[in-house]
Formats: structure tokens, C-alpha cells, sequence
């Protein structure tokens, strides 16, 4: 029978198939553990006296409250450090591989798992977190879980679930320069809106998407959560294959044959059925950003903030009405017109090197706007030695950019990285939430272009705004 | 897990669509290794408002929040239904739920009905002209009564049947090891594993700081960072 990527995915891992009503037991082939969703899982195993089924399948990093400066001392927010040494000694005594604060192998778990060759077409993929979604890039069945899940995968290698649907999102045609994939699913979220993939796994596919490098793809499937879905997916080709092979953990020689031979496999097939379907054209994408405390409240940045008035839905008029309050803007204002106080550049959606990189041409030989800082944080250690390599760190300072350690960092606050009430940042990021990159603070998620030419100008800006010579790099048009 | 048939307490009216995790709980409060305590960081930014719900004495006791559609999007972070839990709710009712949370409600006990929108407005007319008024959740009948409004409520077969048992996923799921072991022994030699582990090349890394020299170590040799 006709089948989907996730189907295939799905039925390749069914330990048990679940009768009545009952889910279907799964098996996980890679489980990713971070500080802030695991010391409760840990501690159940250590009460019911049960082991980690299988160490050699599970991989640590600390992300979520690192600090992003002087990591060589010891962290100064008590509760954090707990936190930490928590994952540590959870860490030793149940045998799991872990990567600590600076550790080269540190950084953010979902910018780690790739970056090690762990995440592969085919695996199934969960982690307390629900930005898990990102590996999906691969063509894995990739979802974030709750504590007592990670606890079941820790102690059974195995989650109950219920079949997902799958929704194709099938983006045609080819992005304009200064529009990047972080435009594209800014856009899916905004038709489909945050409860439009709820309970489905999200399929992108279509030419734009096709000719989407590795890491822009991350992005894509990255912010699937943000529509409501569990998971996004990328049918596994060339370009996955080649961002693969020779990676720490990827396989070799009579292994890699087998694997892609199998990983070819891996498409939805031309008659398979869909349970929903949205199509996109990248031809009509501009750079999106968002105006609310939710990531489907965006437009295009030539837009103006909404008039609640004009909002039929009483639901969303109220929504809108709120928003506008918290985020202290004026319906019917200019988007280009709102003035910001920081730009952060980093994330599990936005702290790869290519998007350091596109962000580094940008900037180059210009100076950050008096007004506001700058706060450029990569996903990951390596990501912070390879910018460093290139040169990049030198373009971000010389701009009057902060140029930080790895980590999740003002994405979600947890660490010292945060706004003030009140003050406002254009973020690469992937959640404008209400007081989610601190209290009071006020987001606008924009791509890394975006929050280049903010930088530059101080209000919300693409590259096109700054004149010709910015917007001629054609390499920009995939960062 | 405690096993749920009937609950009967006050109804707390939220009159707000996507309330996501990250207002049922900030990250700052999941810095806590442990699985209780969190009550008084539930809806945290809101509790500063003495219009919020929850502030009204009538409300402060409740077990039954009647939510807006979309509740519990964003983060898969379970403090959010621990936070809850230890405030004291014991049902929340939402026309829609984000996936995860109402997968973290089931595991925790806490009850995630879906009820229609209307039925929801039924609801908190209610509620809100007649502020205390407790709502009856019945599992087993699936439907909740609040003074004359009986409603239906939905709940997957599988989490209904968990939640009336009270029964641990993990203690289910270790009944079938010996599936999980044939499973096992299928999988193709191709699919990673992370230990032994291996790495990308090391690389030369240059002190952000002077390194102190401590006197007495030999010459040539520093402290490791």
C-alpha cells in the first residue's frame, strides 16, 4: 500500500502494534537529554530501582540555563548550577554520555545531534524539548516528549503512541534574495496558524524546499511545533547524504552502502494520501516577521500592525487586542516602523554557521545602530570554533556585536541572557511568547537577515532596505 | 498514579485562547530538579494582576480550569501540568489542547478533556455570573455538570482507561520486554550509537583569559582550564 515518509518511518520502528484503541509501542533509536527535563526522570528511575535501558542510544548536552559568559567559572545562579551538576551526576552514575560546558562537543542538543552525524534519515528522534522537530530535516520521525516520556524511553527504549496524520506542505517555486527558510515557515505558521498541525507530522516538500541546504532545513522543521505539530519532515536526498557522510557517528563503508540504498526509500510515495494539504508559492515570500505573543501572528514586514477592529473572528480580534497591548504597538502602524532594543542571533532555529555566516556578510564593515545591542550566541561550541576559523567573530565585534558561548541563551532566558521589562528585540529565535525571553520583554522572531539590517538601521528592516549594494549577494538567497 | 473516576470542585473561567506553556509557567521556575513544588509559579506573570482569576477569592480554591482553545502550546515542558497539579486543579476543559501537554496531562493523572467551544461558553457564563460554582468532571459518564449545564466531554479510550486504573505506562510497557528484545535484534548495523563515542577533529583553543601561573608548576606546563 501507498505510503507517506512518516508511515514508513513509523511502521519500521512498531515494537508492538496496539489493538483496540490501544497505541502502537515504538521503538526510539537516538534520545537526546538536556538539564531542565531530565532530573525528574532520573530520580523515578532511581526510585523504582530500574537502569537506562540503553546508554549507548542516548546522548547529553547542557543547553538550556548555560552560561554564555565566562563559562570557565562556576555558574553564578545557584539554581542553575544545580540544575547542572544534577545532569552530571545523573550522567555518571547511569553511564551516559555527556557534553559539558566547554566541552568542543557542547552546545545546543539539537544543533549537537546533527552536527555529531547522529540524526539520520529514518531513526526516530525525541528529547524533552519540544524543538526536537528540527531533526526531521533528515527524513527521522523526530518529536519533543514530556518528563514521564523521557523517563519511558530511558527505562524501555520505547514510547506508547497513537498514529500521527500527516499534512503535506508543498512549497513551489524559488526564494527571492533577502527570503530564507526562516520567511518560508514564518509564513506556514501564519496560514495554518498555532493549533493548524495539531496531531499532524508535517511534510514540507515542493522545488523551494528542495533546494534548501541542510541547515536551512533544520529551520523549517525546527518551528513545526509552532503550527502545533508533533513533528516536520524532509524526504532524505543528495543533499543529506552529502551533509552526512564522514561525520563522527555516520556510518561506513559496507554500512553507508546499506543505508543509502534504504534512506532512497525513504519519500512519500507519488499516490500516497495525504489527511491535509497547503500549498505555498516562495515566489510571493518576503521577509515575514512577527507582531504578537504568538509565532502565526506575522506578516510580511511591508505590512502594518493589525486593527483589532477589522478582525471578524471574535476569538482572534481579542487575541490581537491583547497582543498589541502587551507589545506596546499602535494598530495600523508601519511594521518597518517599530524600533528595537536588541537583536539576538542564535537559537536552535538560527545559531548554525550559515546563519552566522549570512549575518556576517551583511554586517561586514558596518556599524551596529547606536540604540540597541547586539547579541550574536552560536548554537554550538563548534559552531562558535568553525565562526571563529572563518573570521567571523572579528566582523560581529568590529559591528559592536556581543559575540558569546554556545548555548540556548536569550531564546527562552533561563540564563542571565534576558530582556528587560519593556524592552523589545527582533530575534532569530522561535517563540515571541509573553515574557519569554524575560519578563516584560517583548519579541519579534525575524530571520537572520532580518536581524541584520535591524541591526544596522534600528528598526525592523530587510536587506533590500539597505540599498543595492547589501541586496546583490546572490548566496544569501539560501542562508 | 491515582486513579480518576469523578471529580467535583470549584471552575475557574480563563477567558484566554492559546494559553501557552510558557505562561502557565516560565522557564525561569524549571530550575527545580524535583516533581513538586510548583504552585506558586503557576501563571506566574499573570498572579501580579489582582484582576486575574485566579486573585478572586471566589476562584483561589479551584480544581476545574475552563480554558480558551489552544491551551498548553509551545515548550514540552511537564512542569506546566505540575504546576497545575500542585496548585490544586485536578481537570482542565479546552475545545482544543496542544498534543504534547495533553500527553503529559495523561501520564500525570491531571485530566484534559476537550469540550466544544460552545459548551466552554455555557460554561463560563456560568462561572462568571456565578463566581464558586463547582463543576462536576465523570470519567465514566464523560460529561461535566456545572449547576443546570451538563456537557460532554471527550477523552481519548486509551488515556480514560489509564487515567479510571491509574496505571504506570512504564510498568505496561515492561510487560512486553521480550518484543522490545526480538525488536532489537532486527535493527540494521548502520543505526548510530552514541558510546563508544566519537568526535569531530580536536581542535587548538586559545585562553579567553591569561592563565594564572601557579608557582611551583614546571616550567613549560600550565593549570588545565
Amino acid at each position: 500500500m501507498a505510503g507517506t515518509l512518516a508511515e514508513k518511518v513509523w511502521d519500521a520502528h512498531i515494537v508492538r502494534r496496539g489493538a483496540d484503541g490501544a497505541p502502537d509501542l515504538l521503538y526510539i533509536d537516538l534520545h537526546l537529554v538536556h538539564e531542565v527535563t531530565s532530573p525528574q526522570a532520573f530520580e523515578g528511575l532511581r526510585l523504582a530501582g530500574r537502569p537506562v535501558r540503553r546508554p549507548d542510544l542516548t546522548i547529553a548536552t547542557e543547553d538550556h540555563n548555560t552560561p554564555t559568559l565566562d563559562i570557565d567559572r562556576p555558574i553564578a545562579d545557584t539554581t542553575s548550577r544545580t540544575q547542572i551538576q544534577t545532569l552530571r551526576n545523573n550522567a555518571v552514575e547511569f553511564g551516559i554520555r555527556l557534553h559539558s560546558l566547554g566541552d568542543a562537543d557542547q552546545g545546543i542538543v539539537h544543533v549537537v545531534g546533527p552536527q555529531l552525524g547522529l540524526t539520520m534519515p529514518g531513526l526516530t528522534v525525541v528529547c524533552g524539548d519540544s524543538h526536537t522537530s528540527t531533526h526531521g530535516a533528515f527524513g527521522a520521525l523526530a518529536f519533543g516528549i514530556g518528563t514521564s516520556e523521557v523517563e519511558h524511553v530511558l527505562a524501555t527504549q520505547t514510547l506508547p503512541l497513537n498514529p500521527f496524520k500527516t499534512m503535506a506542505i508543498t512549497v513551489d517555486g524559488d526564494l527571492k534574495p533577502g527570503t530564507t527558510a526562516k520567511d518560508i515557515i514564518l509564513a506556514v505558521i501564519a496560514r495554518i496558524g498555532t493549533g493548524g498541525g495539531q496531531g499532524y507530522v508535517l511534510e514540507y516538500r515542493g522545488e523551494a524546499i528542495r533546494s534548501l541546504s541542510m541547515e536551512a532545513r533544520m529551520t523549517i522543521c525546527n518551528m513545526s511545533i509552532e503550527a502545533g505539530a508533533r513533528a516536520g519532515m524532509i524526504a532524505p536526498d543528495e543533499t543529506t547524504f552529502e551533509y552526512l557522510k564522514g561525520r563522527p557517528h555516520a556510518p561506513e563503508g559496507a554500512d553507508w552502502d546499506a543505508a543509502v540504498e534504504y534512506w532512497r526509500t525513504l519519500r512519500s510515495d507519488d499516490d500516497a494520501v495525504f489527511d491535509a494539504e497547503v500549498v505555498l508559492d516562495a515566489d510571493d515570500l518576503e521577509p515575514f516577521v512577527t507582531w504578537g505573543t504568538n509565532p502565526g501572528q506575522g506578516l510580511p514586514l511591508s505590512a502594518t500592525v493589525p486593527v483589532p477592529e477589522q478582525i471578524t473572528d471574535p476569538g482572534d480580534r481579542l487575541a490581537a487586542e491583547r497582543a498589541i497591548e502587551y507589545m506596546g504597538l499602535t494598530p495600523g502602524m508601519p511594521l518597518r516602523d517599530i524600533a528595537v532594543d536588541t537583536v539576538f542571533i542564535g537559537s536552535c532555529t538560527n545559531g548554525r554557521i550559515e546563519d552566522l555566516r549570512s549575518v556576517a556578510q551583511v554586517i561586514e564593515g558596518k556599524h551596529k545602530a547606536e540604540s540597541l545591542r547586539v547579541l550574536v550566541v552560536p548554537g554550538s561550541a563548534r559552531v562558535r570554533l568553525q565562526a571563529e576559523a572563518e573570521g567571523l567573530d572579528r566582523i560581529f565585534k568590529d559591528f559592536g556585536a556581543e559575540w558569546r558561548n554556545a548555548g540556548c541563551s536569550m531564546c527562552l532566558g533561563m540564563n542571565p541572557d534576558q530582556l528587560a521589562p519593556g524592552e523589545r528585540s527582533a530575534s532569530t529565535s522561535n517563540r515571541n511568547f509573553e515574557g519569554r525571553q524575560g519578563k516584560g520583554g517583548r519579541t519579534h522572531l525575524v530571520s537572520p537577515l532580518v536581524a541584520a539590517a535591524t541591526a544596522i538601521r534600528g528598526t525592523l528592516s530587510s536587506v533590500a532596505d539597505l540599498g543595492p549594494d547589501a541586496a546583490r549577494e546572490p548566496e544569501l538567497a539560501h542562508a | 498514579m491515582e486513579k480518576f473516576t469523578q471529580h467535583t470542585g470549584v471552575g475557574v473561567p480563563l477567558r484566554r485562547s492559546n494559553v501557552d506553556t510558557d505562561q502557565i509557567i516560565p522557564a525561569v521556575y524549571l530550575k527545580r530538579v524535583t516533581r513538586t513544588g510548583f504552585e506558586d509559579a503557576l501563571f506566574a506573570a499573570w498572579r501580579g494582576d489582582p484582576a486575574f482569576v485566579l486573585n478572586q477569592p471566589a476562584y483561589a480554591a479551584g480544581s476545574v480550569l475552563v480554558a480558551g482553545p489552544d491551551f498548553g502550546t509551545g515548550s514540552s515542558r511537564e512542569h506546566a501540568v505540575w504546576a497545575l497539579k500542585d496548585y490544586g486543579f485536578k481537570a482542565v476543559l479546552s475545545s482544543r489542547f496542544a498534543d504534547i501537554f495533553r500527553g503529559n496531562s495523561g501520564k500525570q493523572g491531571l485530566l484534559a478533556a476537550v469540550v466544544a467551544p460552545e459548551d466552554i461558553e455555557l460554561l463560563w457564563k456560568v462561572l462568571e455570573t456565578r463566581p464558586g460554582t463547582e463543576v462536576t468532571v465523570d470519567l465514566v459518564a464523560r460529561t461535566a455538570t456545572c449547576d443546570d449545564v451538563v456537557v460532554p466531554i471527550q477523552v481519548d479510550d486509551y488515556t480514560r482507561w489509564r487515567l479510571m486504573e491509574g496505571l504506570d505506562d512504564i510498568g505496561l510497557t515492561l510487560g512486553h520486554e521480550d518484543e522490545i528484545v526480538d525488536f532489537e535484534a532486527r535493527r540494521e548495523p548502520w543505526r548510530p550509537l552514541t558510546l563508544p563515542a566519537k568526535h569531530l577533529p580536536p581542535v587548538e583553543i586559545e585562553a579567553a583569559r591569561p592563565v594564572p601561573v601557579t608557582i611551583g608548576s614546571p616550567a613549560g606546563t600550565s593549570p588545565r582550564p
